[in-house]
């Protein structure tokens, strides 16, 4: 019954244009994220994404405000920018005081977010928010993505890929070993920063369809699993974008079948799930593998025991 | 007069490859280096000693201006570090990268020429070839594939060794590179480095083990922060020396 529901919601990108372009941007949201999550997961600061993600919400109720459009290019830009200044922010609060990493995270995180709920509350006060449906930035609503949306999506997602395969060499050897590639002369300062604006900008592209609550897990959850089947950087983005387009189709299929239900959180649940099984399943670092070969060897060293012990009562028998 | 210095100076410079004069790192308020005026003679050995804090560490990397420096000048072969980095190659502490990061020995080893490569040019077989033949160097053939996490500490310490080969500089600066390695690797480094030291290139150590310095270097650089004694291990390795790097707290001296 349900299959039924998913396969008709599968044929149904192939024939609803809703449909094709929600799941067209979820999978450009997917694909984007997941490559750009590997850096993000690798260099540890998964928590930064989270917080530029929360960063970005003031950012669209301000563009709302001033430029008093839905525009999405408008509202993205609004949340760019206040994702970097976030993200800035964050840098300089580490790099000028006392404050460790976390607790700056924390409060770019949560100060932001705040700043972000009161704004789209007091435009929902003067009657705008809603009809304007600035709320659903929060988790994401796909299903509301039209053919320019998509367009756009795309444009960014290009961008940010192109730059990802232009400065390959360069973001890995500063993620492995910054120091080292500073000594060989790259500007690791600058690099960084490009890096994190492709980040923002991937932020950005999800905001439309998983919202700013749940940004982060689309760049943790596809990088996290894609670690698991491979050990080899460049696999792993390719393996990553995978994951994330797939989740982003799977989940606005499922989502689609139901009226009313928010494509975000079921895509967030698709690649948590994609995250489960790999966990399980995969073959070098997978629990199932790993309980597997504990058990042989732990077989096999009970069984060099008991013949050892045997040898021992033949010997002890002899004497 | 005049023509007497510059004949001086370059005679330092066809002595010394790396000319280290008033150098100070300050990290926030805290002085690490405090007017450091070194050199490194060319075809030694030269093993960088002192307690921890005391800035064996920070004194590799400002040679290279991988800290800010809040005074002074370092020149490598009369240069600024940023115009002669290709004479300089650097091993990093261990601990200061994460093993288990998605990438093989090989690969590491690869990124030694990412220098040369420069901006957008792709590893290729060329670069390839190169990197084996200096994992080839260290004894780690067998372990091009091999994930670096799946490696010994000794095993990852020289593919580090192997990547600063694949720089092919003149200068060699190693952070603690025979800290908690084991007997062969240490055999394997210390050999390598001797080879390149008959070529009359330059290597520096950071090193921990007080017992080893005379026997594997020429050279000794003694800091706590000051700088406390440089030269022939056979003049300024002594108790006296030793004594006053290692003595609790040594005052920074402003003059």
């Amino acid at each position: 019954m349900i299959l039924e529901e998913i396969l008709s919601s599968f044929m149904g990108i192939f024939t609803d244009y809703t449909l094709r372009y929600v799941a067209l941007g979820s999978a450009i949201l997917g694909i984007t994220s997941g490559a750009l999550g590997c850096f993000t997961v690798l260099r540890k600061q998964s928590l930064f994404g989270d917080a530029i993600a929360h960063a970005a919400l003031p950012g669209i109720g301000f563009a709302y405000l001033f430029a008093g459009t839905k525009d999405s290019l408008f509202l993205m830009l609004g949340a760019a920018i206040f994702a970097w200044f976030g993200g800035m922010i964050t840098l300089a609060i580490t790099s000028t005081t006392r404050i460790k990493q976390d607790a700056a995270l924390g409060i770019t995180l949560s100060v932001f977010f705040g700043l972000g709920i009161v704004l789209l509350s007091y435009l929902q006060s003067i009657g705008g928010a809603s009809q304007a449906g600035l709320d659903r930035f929060l988790f994401g609503q796909a299903a509301a993505l039209i053919e320019s949306d998509v367009i756009n999506l795309g444009i960014l997602s290009a961008l940010c890929l192109t730059i990802l395969i232009l400065f390959y060499k360069e973001f890995k050897i500063t993620t492995f070993d910054s120091s080292f590639g500073q000594s060989l002369g790259f500007p690791i300062k600058y690099l960084n920063a490009l890096l994190t604006s492709v980040i923002v900008v991937a932020v950005v592209i999800g905001l439309h369809t998983v919202g700013v609550v749940l940004m982060v897990s689309m760049l943790i959850a596809p990088a996290a699993a894609a670690r698991q089947w491979t050990s080899n950087l460049k696999n792993m983005i390719i393996l990553s974008a995978i994951f994330g387009g797939l989740s982003g189709i799977i989940g606005s299929m499922i989502s689609s079948t139901t009226e009313g239900m928010s494509t975000g959180p079921v895509i967030v649940i698709t690649i948590t799930a994609i995250l489960g099984i790999s966990f399980v399943f995969s073959p070098k670092q997978g629990y199932l593998f790993r309980y597997i070969r504990n058990q042989r060897k732990s077989q096999t060293s009970l069984d060099n025991i008991k013949t050892i012990s045997n040898t021992e009562k033949e010997n002890h028998g002899n004497i | 007069m005049d023509q007497k210095s510059s004949k001086n100076n370059s005679e330092v410079e066809n002595e010394y490859s790396v000319i280290i004069k008033n150098l100070s790192v300050t990290y926030r308020t805290e002085p690490a280096l405090w007017n450091i005026d070194l050199n490194f003679p060319k075809g030694k050995m030269i093993a960088i000693v002192g307690p921890n804090g005391a800035g064996k560490s920070t004194l590799v990397k400002a040679v290279m201006g991988l800290v800010p420096i809040t005074a002074g000048k370092v020149s490598i072969f009369g240069k600024p570090y940023s115009k002669n980095r290709d004479k300089v190659a650097y091993v990093p502490q261990r601990g200061s990268v994460d093993w288990d990061f998605p990438t093989d020995a090989l690969d590491v080893v690869e990124m030694g020429l990412y220098g040369k490569l420069g901006w957008f040019r792709r590893p290729n077989s060329k670069t390839r070839d190169l990197a084996r033949e200096c994992l080839d160097k260290v004894g780690l053939s067998n372990y091009a594939d091999r994930q670096i996490g799946q490696l010994s500490g000794g095993q990852q310490q020289r593919v580090f060794l192997a990547r600063a080969l694949a720089q092919d500089a003149q200068i060699y600066l190693m952070d603690e590179p025979l800290n908690g390695v084991d007997v062969i690797t240490e055999k394997t480094i210390l050999s390598i480095l001797e080879n390149l030291k008959k070529e009359g290139k330059t290597i520096v150590m950071v090193h921990h083990e007080l017992q080893t310095v005379d026997k594997y270097f020429d050279w000794v650089v003694m800091v706590n922060r000051n700088l406390i004694a440089n030269g022939p291990i056979k003049e300024v390795f002594t108790k006296i020396n030793l004594d006053r790097t290692y003595q609790e707290k040594q005052r920074i001296s402003i003059q």
